[in-house]
C-alpha cells in the first residue's frame, strides 16, 4: 500500500490513511512505541549493573576512579546542547525557516561529533593501561593502582568486571549515538530536498524523539560509570 | 486522536475493482511479492516461509523420535539402535528447538494469520507501517540466515534456551544462531509495533474497542508482549555474543559472574514469549468457536480482557523456570503462586468457549475439528502446567519428559492446532478456494490421534524420571519411547496430508466460493474472496459487535 493522496493543502499521505494529521499521529505512536523497546533494551543493562554493584560495589567504587568526571561532564554539556539545537531544528521548521533549521540539524550532528571524540580519548586511555573487559584485562597491578593513587592490595581482583559494564554500556550508548547521527544527516538531506513543511515534518520529530532517548540514556550513565566512586 | 470521517477521496490508481482483481493479480512477477507492502501478500510470504521452517523443524524433530526409537545397546562390542551419534543428536535437538521456536511458532499466527487478517477485521486498508511489515519479513530471513550460517561452524549443541556457562564456552556457532534470534527478534519487535498502532489508530469509523473480533483482542495483547518482552532478549542474547567473543565476565562464574542471572535475564523474555505464541491460538480459537456454533459468543468481554490479563501476569511468573537452580525459597514460593495464577484468565477463557457451545447448532467442519482438538490438548497442557508451578512437584519433573510433554501439549497441541484450524478456515478468503474437506479431516485425525500418542506416554516417562534431552534411555523405558514415535510419524503423516491438500485446493479449479462460504459475522467476510488489494470497495461503517449471530 504505496500509493499516495494528497489532502486540499497538497500535503502527501499515504492512501491507507485518512489524512496527513492521521499519518502523522500514527507515525508517532510508532515511534513511541520503538522508544520503549529502546528503554526496555537499555533497562536491561541497568539491572545487571544493580545486581554486580549490590554484589561487588567495591568493583565500582574503585572502577569509577579510572574515569575523568570533567571528560564525563564535558559529554554531558556537549549532548544536553545537542537535545536544544534538535529541538531548535523543529521548532525552526514549524516556523518555515529551513535555512535556520538546517544548520541547528547539523550543530546537532557535530555535538554528536565532539561527543565521540572525548569518547575515543577515553577509550584509548583505558586501553592503553590495559584495562579491557572481563578476561581480556591486562592491567599491571603495580602501575594500575599507582594511577589511582592507591596500593596494589586495594584494587579487587574482579576489577575488569567494571570495564565490562563500563565498554558495554557506554559502546552500546556509542553506537545509538552514531546512529541517531546517521538518521540527523537524513533528515537534513530530506530537508534540503524540500521534503518537510511547517505541517509535515513526522521524519524529524521521531529522530527528535530518538535523540533526546539516546540524551537520556547518557545522563543515567554518567552518575553510574563516573560518579559512583 | 485517529479521524474516523469515511475515505471520500477517489481512488487515484488507473484499474477499478471488477470480477476478478484482487490481490494476488494485482501485480506479478517474483519482484512485486519481494517489494510488496501489501500486508496480504507480506501474511502469504510469511506463511510460505513458516511452512518452509516448519518441514525442516519437523524432520528434526521426527529424526530425534527415529533415534529415540531404541534404547542404544552395545552387541559384540558394537552399538545398536543408534541412528545418529550423540553431538548429532544434541544438535538437531537444538535446531529443532530453535527453528520451532523462534522461526515457526512466534512468527507463525501473528505474522501470518494477523497480517492477513487484523487489518481486514478492523476494516483498514493496511497495516500502520507497511515498509516496516516487509523490514520485518527480511528481519526473520536474515535471522534464519544465520542460523543456517550456525550449521556450517559445527552447529550448536546448547538447547533453544542458551543456558551458560556452556554456551559461552563453545564454539562460534553459538555466537551465530544467537545473532540469528536477535536479528529473528527485530521481526517480532516490527510486526508488534505495527500491530499496536494498527489497533489503536486504523479502526473503520464504528469499530470501537468493544467492537473488534477476539482475534484482534488477542493479536493485540500479543503485541504488546513483542514490543515490551522482546528487547529484553535481544539483550541478553546480545551479552551472551559479548560473553562468548569478549568474555565480559557477567554470566561467567570464572569471572565472578553469575549463570543464574542469564537463566533470569532469558526467562524474563522467554515466559512472556510463551504468551507470544499461544495468545493469537487463543484468538483463532474464539473466531473458530464463534463462526461454527452459530452463536454470538459467550463472555466476549471476559475472553477479550483475560488475553490482556494473561499479557500483564506473564511478566511476573519467569522464576518458575528457576526453582531448581539455588533461587531463594521466598522468590520460589512468590513465583509459583503467581503463575498458578495464570491459569484463572486462562480457564475463563475456556469456560466461555465451552459455554459459546452450549445448545449451540455446531458445524463440525475441519476449522472446528481443530478447534475442538485444540481445547482438549490445550486443557492438559494448561492444567499440567499448574503441576510444574507446584514447587514440591516440580522438584522432581523439572528437566524430565514430563516437562517436554507439557509444553508440545500447550505449543503443538495449542498453537499448531489453532494454526492449522485457522488455515482451513481462511483459505477460501485468501485464495477463494476450498479445501478438500475430506482431505483437511483426515489431516485432522492424523495430527490429533498422532499427538497424543506420541506425548501423552512422554507424561509417564518423565513421571518415572526418564530426563529430557538425553542421546539414550535406560532400556526399561523402550516400550513407551517406541510407542512415542511411532505416534509422530502419524503426526508426520497428518502435516503431509495437510500439505497436499492445500496444494491440491490451489491447483484445483474450482467454482467460485463466494465472499462468505461459512457464514461468519467478522468484517473480513463481507470483501470479496481473494480480496482486492486495497481490502474493500468502500471503507465499511461498523454499526454492530462481531459475533450478531443470535
Ligand atoms: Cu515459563
Amino acid at each position: 500500500m504505496s500509493t499516495v493522496k494528497y489532502d486540499a493543502h497538497g500535503n502527501p499521505y499515504a492512501m491507507h490513511y485518512d489524512s496527513p494529521e492521521h499519518e502523522y499521529q500514527t507515525g508517532k505512536q510508532g515511534v513511541w512505541l520503538f522508544l520503549a523497546t529502546e528503554v526496555l533494551m537499555f533497562g536491561g543493562l541497568f539491572v545487571a549493573y544493580a545486581i554486580f554493584h549490590h554484589i561487588y560495589p567495591e568493583v565500582f567504587k574503585i572502577g569509577a576512579k579510572f574515569t575523568d568526571w570533567r571528560f564525563g561532564s564535558a559529554n554531558t554539556i556537549v549532548l544536553l546542547s545537542s537535545s536544544l539545537t534538535m529541538a531548535l531544528g523543529i521548532y525552526y521548521i514549524q516556523m518555515k525557516n529551513n535555512a535556520r533549521a538546517f544548520w541547528m540539524l547539523a550543530i546537532t550532528v557535530i555535538c554528536g561529533f565532539i561527543f565521540m571524540a572525548i569518547k575515543y580519548v577515553e577509550y584509548s586511555h583505558k586501553l592503553h593501561l590495559g584495562l579491557y573487559p572481563g578476561a581480556w584485562y591486562h592491567g599491571n597491578l603495580e602501575e594500575v593502582a599507582h594511577h589511582v593513587g592507591l596500593s596494589p592490595e586495594e584494587i579487587p581482583a574482579n576489577l575488569a568486571l567494571y570495564f565490562s559494564f563500563y565498554f558495554m554500556m557506554t559502546g552500546l550508548h556509542g553506537i545509538h549515538v552514531m546512529l541517531g547521527m546517521g538518521l540527523i544527516i537524513w533528515t537534513m538531506i530530506r530537508l534540503k530536498r524540500g521534503d518537510f513543511s511547517p505541517d509535515h515534518y513526522t521524519a524529524v520529530e521521531g529522530v527528535g524523539l530518538f535523540w533526546h532517548l539516546v540524551d537520556l540514556v547518557w545522563i543515567y550513565l554518567f552518575p553510574l560509570l563516573y560518579l559512583v566512586s | 486522536m485517529a479521524k474516523n470521517t469515511p475515505d471520500t477521496h477517489a481512488h487515484d490508481h488507473g484499474h477499478g475493482h471488477g470480477a476478478g482483481h484482487n490481490y494476488l493479480n494485482h501485480e506479478k512477477g517474483l519482484w512485486s511479492w519481494l517489494t510488496s507492502l501489501d500486508h496480504k501478500r507480506i501474511g502469504i510470504m510469511y506463511f510460505i516461509t513458516v511452512m518452509l521452517f516448519f518441514l525442516v523443524g519437523g524432520l528434526a524433530a521426527l529424526t530425534i523420535r527415529t533415534e529415540l526409537f531404541s534404547a542404544n545397546r552395545l552387541v559384540d562390542g558394537q552399538t545398536t539402535g543408534a541412528v545418529v551419534t550423540a553431538s548429532q543428536y544434541t544438535r538437531l535437538m537444538t535446531y529443532h528447538g530453535a527453528i520451532m521456536v523462534f522461526l515457526v511458532i512466534i512468527p507463525g499466527i501473528p505474522a501470518f494469520l494477523g497480517n492477513f487478517f487484523l487489518p481486514l477485521q478492523i476494516g483498514a486498508k493496511d497495516v500502520a507501517f507497511p515498509r516496516l511489515n516487509l523490514l520485518s519479513w527480511y528481519c526473520l530471513l536474515g535471522g534464519a540466515g544465520l542460523a543456517v550460517a550456525s550449521m556450517f561452524y559445527g552447529g550448536a549443541d546448547t538447547g533453544w534456551t542458551f543456558y551458560t556457562p556452556y554456551s559461552i564456552s563453545l564454539s562460534k556457532a553459538v555466537v551465530l544462531l544467537v545473532s540469528g534470534a536477535f536479528v529473528g527478534g527485530f521481526s517480532s519487535i516490527l510486526t508488534g509495533l505495527n500491530f499496536v498502532a494498527t489497533v489503536h489508530k486504523l479502526r473503520a469509523p464504528g469499530m470501537t474497542m468493544n467492537r473488534i473480533p477476539l482475534f484482534v483482542w488477542a493479536l493485540y495483547s500479543t503485541a504488546i508482549l513483542q514490543v515490551l518482552a522482546t528487547p529484553v532478549l535481544a539483550i541478553t542474547l546480545l551479552l551472551i555474543a559479548m560473553e562468548n567473543v569478549f568474555q565480559i565476565g557477567f554470566f561467567d562464574p570464572a569471572l565472578g559472574g553469575d549463570p543464574v542471572l542469564f537463566q533470569h535475564f532469558f526467562w524474563f523474555y522467554s515466559h512472556p514469549a510463551v504468551y507470544i505464541m499461544i495468545l493469537p491460538a487463543f484468538g483463532v480459537i474464539s473466531e473458530l468457536i464463534a463462526a461454527f456454533s452459530r452463536k454470538t459468543i459467550f463472555g466476549y468481554t471476559a475472553i477479550a480482557y483475560s488475553s490482556i490479563a494473561i499479557a500483564a501476569v506473564s511478566f511476573f511468573v519467569w522464576g518458575h523456570h528457576m526453582f531448581v537452580s539455588g533461587q531463594s525459597e521466598i522468590a520460589g514460593v512468590v513465583f509459583s503462586a503467581i503463575t498458578m495464577l495464570v491459569g484463572v484468565p486462562t480457564a475463563i477463557k475456556v469456560f466461555n468457549w465451552v459455554a459459546t457451545l452450549h445448545k449451540a447448532s455446531i458445524n463440525l467442519a475441519s476449522p472446528m475439528l481443530y478447534a475442538m482438538g485444540f481445547m482438549f490438548l490445550f486443557t492438559i497442557g494448561g492444567v499440567t502446567g499448574i503441576f510444574l508451578a507446584t514447587t514440591a512437584l516440580d522438584t522432581h519433573f523439572h528437566d524430565t519428559y514430563f516437562v517436554v510433554a507439557h509444553f508440545h501439549y500447550v505449543m503443538v497441541g495449542g498453537t499448531l492446532m489453532a494454526i492449522m484450524g485457522g488455515i482451513y478456515y481462511w483459505f477460501p478468503k485468501m485464495f477463494g478456494k476450498m479445501v478438500n474437506e475430506v482431505m483437511a479431516q483426515a489431516s485432522f485425525f492424523f495430527i490429533f490421534v498422532g499427538f497424543n500418542v506420541t506425548f501423552f506416554p512422554q507424561f509417564v516417562l518423565g513421571a518415572k524420571g526418564m530426563p529430557r534431552r538425553y542421546y539414550d534411555y535406560l532400556p526399561v523405558f523402550e516400550p513407551l519411547n517406541r510407542m512415542s514415535t511411532i505416534g509422530s510419524y502419524m503426526i508426520g503423516t497428518g502435516f503431509v496430508i495437510a500439505l497436499i491438500a492445500v496444494i491440491h485446493a490451489l491447483l484445483s479449479k474450482q467454482e467460485p466460493v463466494g465472499d462468505n462460504p461459512w457464514g461468519a459475522k467478522t468484517l473480513e467476510w463481507t470483501t470479496t474472496s481473494p480480496p482486492p488489494h486495497d481490502n474493500f470497495e468502500k471503507t465499511p461503517i461498523v454499526t454492530a459487535g462481531p459475533y450478531e449471530y443470535r
